[in-house]
């Protein structure tokens, strides 16, 4: 056996989640290495071409904010963008972009490249090592072995990757590459559980074989607002997207060719997702639809593909091109790659601590669709964070926990610790319980600060950062001391919004609140209002509107704030604790939660047993207490 | 945890008392002191099975009693238990507690079987309070309400609720992180029917608690009138004992009674006030104001009249603050002799005629009670929460509830909506139990004395 280099992190995967954490592991001292079974599939965007999305937008801003790469890449190879959920209200907000697939993996390739302390190699990784407990470093195909003191697994669906079209199923990685097939061993050895999860792309067709003129185009937004905090301006859209529908008849294909169905037909187990289901799923599922909807939209300017976004499945080619041509615009259509579904391995993330570091194996870490998630936004999330933490832990700090009430990649991580998934996990906004506080607007706010203090959002960019939030806290002064007295002007333009006029004066900040009104908008009668950038306008206007709002969140906050500090000891023994249900020992000696608060969230552990939680922990405090006092 | 014991049926009540042990040697306990007849072994008995024999204690028989024994974990508490069935009265049943104290079982402190329950998993967060209000409560409509609530009407009700709103919830979810799907759109209509159906449940479970309280904690009862009526003589009529000063200075009575009294099936919580009107003196004055706050937060009035003489301006100008609805308006002196002031109380629906004095007419005041809370036909149906804590949370939820509302119509971001919507759900959901915070389990713990 050749033993060539020792690493500090070996990423095992470089899609979105592994180039994520190997830049972090580089950007913060690491020697790091990331492995890819093949290098022109860097940051892959196998399914749709596009970042971001309702509650994912979200991530990606955190993603941001904290010091990664996502936003910065969409921003670089930005085909079209559309702010989501317009006039529903701040909270719900999300950005969309259409990337170029091809110049997103070769910004992201570049990217890895030119980082310091980072080596991106092409091998596959066949075992992953461990001197007892504690992860020893990866072996490649070639039989060569690398030592590593961390090793972060991202392998996305390539593990143990079996495609399946119609009744024909073959092992293969997305985009036709190879597979992973012999590491998931290695970890079933250690004694980590492996189960199977399943997702599936739809087809990829000809742009000469669009009628567009039948279809609806949708364009981007007029005012484009990047994904990067840092990208200022310059961006445009180059692209439309379309909307096209099923009908009647496509159902009829569909139904009558269910059995071909790999899944109808009870050959795939595995578990597919909920929150993105293939066609025939979203057919048999909701029979009374008459139809559904689905997106045109171009995978890049240097290519004729067109990738159809809600049209996944698994059905036999011949079947995917008769139901694809029933479609009112793709009655000619031309299939250039047709839809699949794939099965891969995946780990159970409950037996992740939240800083994603495996609980029982020192030094191994996990992320992305390993860990039971979907999407490349979720999956960079979590990348982000492990590469951070396999950093801090080898620097001997404190691992970063983003709790709920900071950031959905808080919300998403203790969802995967606390509860687990049973089908693959995609973020929504309905999730988070503080929804008005993690906006997509403010993950600045919230998580550069942490991004500084750890090392990996650099100087200037802070910097700039302390300079925005102070123009925003002076404006917000001004604004609550600003005057507007009464005036025709202003009443005709009340009358105009449809608010109510006012008779005596009134202060800026009051107006402001008033949901027909902006801050904007009132602009003429502000005299002394200087020139601020949107991003300044747009927070002060948000932190005035919803004050109140933000208030009764932050008290919400408070609350679980207290029952997460009330801390368990990680190596507690819970068939001791009387009282606690059989059900709930179990539970709790599974995921064996951190705190209180993360036992609370852990289903099969009820009101009563953390009652019980509470009041044991009391016992412990006051026979301490007892002791000490004599 | 150490063998516990206590009496479990109401003081004094009825034919039979139950006496409760429970713990780990609750059995060996009633083998100490209960003798089957026909020789079986209490140690032999199988769990839910009940033997007759007597009860024993230091040689002498104390009362022939029916036991029965519940296994460990099928048992109310989830412990080892054995209850004693003697006959009814305060002297033989101290008798037999006193048998199990001497036998190795300690006096259960208050709500402590019901606690062990809780601790053993056998009780839900709003069943365990609502048998805590059972052991509080005294007379049998209060049990029966009790026990409503714990077979899960009060559950049934707010589950309903919660469904409506989480399944708008979930709509209102769909369509924001799904706004390229298909789907419909969520017409404010809509929010606005779910949620104004929701405050009306929410409004009835809120007014069955208003009626239900009456016979838990008993009627608030104000007793107001214009100096040297009689009031306290009232009051002390009801209670059946002399209670405040009672002279015929006006204005001797400068602060606020409070002291409970049974009247017919209910119990009335007594406020004996300072006089109402104007005066000059300070210590009184306070008296005076804090009459005029009881007023207006009891749930009855009894104005006390002097039957003797007509209605001076005092009278008429404190008639004109009562709220008819709930005032029984009494006229006492009624052995003085009648000035027949009826004309002046047309407007009231509940007069009553008494001689405090002499301790007559208070069947009168019972008729006007049963009238106006309408006692014998209490709807034992009736939504009843088992405490405060249930009721602050209905509330609670009714408000934000309230708040989404207005906020729509003030056009209001449906996100700004949807929170106070969430926050709403959250505390039904914390009433069923099916949410934690801190502050519930404090709350629920405050009743049962733990980690001593």
């Amino acid at each position: 056996m050749n033993e060539f280099e020792a690493f500090d992190v070996v990423v095992v995967g470089a899609g979105h989640a592994g180039c994520e954490a190997a830049l972090a592991a580089a950007r913060l001292g690491m020697k790091t290495a990331l492995f890819t079974i093949s290098l022109d599939c860097v940051a892959n965007m196998p399914c749709n071409p596009s970042i971001g999305g309702t509650a994912k937008g979200h991530l990606v801003r955190e993603i941001d904010a904290l010091g990664g790469e996502m936003g910065k890449a969409a921003d670089a190879t930005f085909l079209q963008s559309r702010m989501l959920n317009l006039g529903r209200g701040p909270a719900v907000h999300s950005i969309r972009v259409q990337s170029d697939r091809v110049k997103y993996h070769t910004y992201m390739k570049k990217t890895v490249e030119a980082q310091e302390n980072l080596y991106l190699k092409q091998a596959e990784v066949t075992a992953i090592l461990f001197d007892g407990n504690k992860v020893s470093g990866v072996r490649t195909k070639l039989g060569t072995t690398y030592s590593a003191k961390t090793v972060i697994i991202s392998t996305g669906t390539y593990l143990n990757g079996e495609i399946h079209v119609g009744t024909v199923s073959y092992p293969g990685g997305p985009d036709s590459v190879s597979p992973a097939t012999e590491m998931t061993a290695s970890l079933i050895e250690q004694g980590i559980s492996i189960r199977r999860f399943k997702t599936g792309t739809p087809a990829r067709v000809h742009r000469r074989s669009i009628d567009f003129d039948r279809l609806e185009k949708q364009d981007g937004d007029e005012n484009i607002v990047p994904l990067s905090f840092s990208t200022e301006g310059g961006l445009e859209n180059k692209v439309s997207c379309y909307v096209a529908y099923t009908n009647e008849q496509t159902h009829k294909v569909i139904l009558d060719n269910i059995d071909k169905s790999p899944i109808y037909s009870g050959r795939i187990n595995a578990i597919g997702p909920r929150y993105c289901p293939s066609i025939e799923d979203k057919i048999m599922r909701f029979k009374d639809r008459e139809r559904h909807q689905l997106f045109v939209e171009p995978m890049g300017l240097d290519t004729d593909e067109f990738y159809l976004q809600g049209m996944s499945s698994s059905l036999p080619e011949d079947v995917q091109l008769s139901f694809l041509r029933t479609i009112k615009g793709l009655e000619n259509v031309e299939i250039m790659r047709n839809a699949y579904a794939i099965e891969y391995d995946c780990c159970d993330p409950t037996e992740l601590l939240p800083t994603l570091e495996f609980k029982k194996i020192d030094g191994l870490f996990g992320a992305g669709q390993f860990n039971g998630t979907s999407g490349y936004e979720e999956a960079a999330a979590q990348g982000l964070v492990a590469g951070i933490n396999a950093a801090l832990k080898l620097m001997g700090k404190e691992q970063l926990v983003l709790d709920r009430a900071s950031s959905y990649i808080g919300t998403l991580i203790d969802d995967l610790t606390t509860k687990g998934c049973s089908d693959p996990y995609r973020m929504l906004t309905s999730r988070s319980e503080y929804r008005l506080l993690l906006r997509q607007d403010n993950a600045d706010i919230r998580l550069t600060p942490i991004g500084y203090e750890i090392g990996l959002v650099p100087r200037g960019t802070y910097e700039k950062f302390l300079e925005k939030q102070r123009l925003v806290q002076e404006e917000i002064e001004r604004v609550k001391h600003v005057n507007v007295p009464p005036s025709r002007e202003l009443e005709e333009y009340f009358g105009q919004m449809g608010t109510e006029k006012i008779t005596t004066g009134c202060k800026l900040s009051q107006l402001i609140k008033r949901p027909q009104l902006t801050y904007d908008g009132l602009a003429p009668f502000d005299k002394e209002r200087k020139p601020l950038p949107f991003a300044v306008r747009e927070q002060v206007e948000l932190q005035i509107k919803y004050e109140g709002y933000i208030a009764i969140q932050l008290e919400q906050v408070e609350a679980m704030r207290k029952l997460e500090k009330k801390k368990l000891p990680p190596d507690m023994d819970y068939t001791i604790i009387k009282g606690l249900r059989l059900e709930a020992i179990e539970k709790l000696s599974k995921i064996m939660p951190l705190s209180v608060g993360q036992a609370s969230r852990i289903s099969g552990v009820n009101p009563a047993d953390v009652g019980v939680l509470l009041v044991w922990l009391e016992q412990q405090k006051r026979k301490a207490g007892e002791l000490n006092a004599e | 945890m150490s063998t516990i014991c206590a009496v479990s049926t109401p003081q004094g009540a009825g034919g039979i008392s139950v006496i409760r042990i429970s713990g780990e040697n609750a059995i060996s306990v009633a083998e100490k002191i209960f003798q089957p007849f026909g020789g079986k072994k209490v140690t032999e008995m199988a769990g839910h099975t009940c033997v007759y024999g007597k009860v024993v204690s230091g040689g002498e028989i104390i009362d022939d009693a029916l036991l029965t024994v519940f296994v460990a974990p099928r048992s109310f508490t989830g412990e080892n238990t054995a209850e004693i069935s003697c006959h009814g009265g305060i002297y033989v049943t101290k008798r037999v507690l006193r048998a199990c104290l001497e036998n190795g079982a300690q006096l259960a402190a208050a709500g402590e079987f019901t606690k062990r329950a809780f601790l053993n998993g056998k009780l839900s967060l709003t069943q365990a309070e609502s048998v805590i209000e059972t052991i509080k409560a005294s007379g049998e409509q209060t049990l029966r309400s009790a026990n409503l609530t714990r077979e899960g009407r009060l559950f049934a009700k707010i589950k309903t609720v919660c469904d409506r709103l989480v399944s708008l919830l979930s709509q209102l979810a769909a369509w924001n992180d799904y706004p390229d799907e298909d789907i419909p759109e969520v017409e404010e209509s809509a929010i606005n029917g779910t949620l104004s159906d929701s405050i009306a449940v929410l409004d009835e479970i809120l007014q069955g608690y208003d009626r239900g309280r009456i016979f838990r904690h008993g009627i608030d009862t104000a007793i107001v009138g214009r100096p040297n009526v009689g009031k306290s003589t009232l009051m002390n009529m009801l209670l059946g004992y002399d209670r405040s000063i009672v002279t015929s200075v006006a204005g001797t009575t400068r602060d606020i009674v409070e002291e409970s009294a049974v009247v017919g099936d209910v119990t009335l919580r007594l406020s004996d006030t300072a006089g109402i009107h104007e005066t000059g003196d300070e210590v009184e004055k306070i008296g005076v104001t804090l009459a005029k706050e009881k007023l207006e937060n009891s749930d009855l009035v009894l104005c006390v009249l002097d039957g003797s003489q007509p209605l001076n301006a005092d009278d008429k100008a404190l008639l004109a603050t009562l709220p008819p609805p709930k005032t029984v308006v009494v006229i006492n002196k009624s052995d003085l002799g009648s000035a027949n002031i009826f004309a002046d109380l047309s407007g009231f629906m509940y007069t009553a005629e008494i001689s405090a004095k002499n301790g007559v007419g208070l069947s009168e005041i019972e008729q006007a009670l049963e009238k106006i809370f309408r006692i014998n036909s209490f709807d034992e149906n009736s939504m009843l929460f088992a405490n405060e804590r249930q009721k602050a949370c209905t509330e609670l939820a009714k408000s934000y509830l309230s708040q989404a509302s207005q906020a729509l119509a003030f056009g209001e971001t449906l996100d700004a909506v949807t929170i106070m919507i969430d926050k709403a759900t959250e505390a039904l959901l914390e009433l069923t139990g099916e949410k934690i915070t801190e502050a519930v389990v404090d709350k629920v713990f405050e009743s049962f004395c733990v980690g001593k």
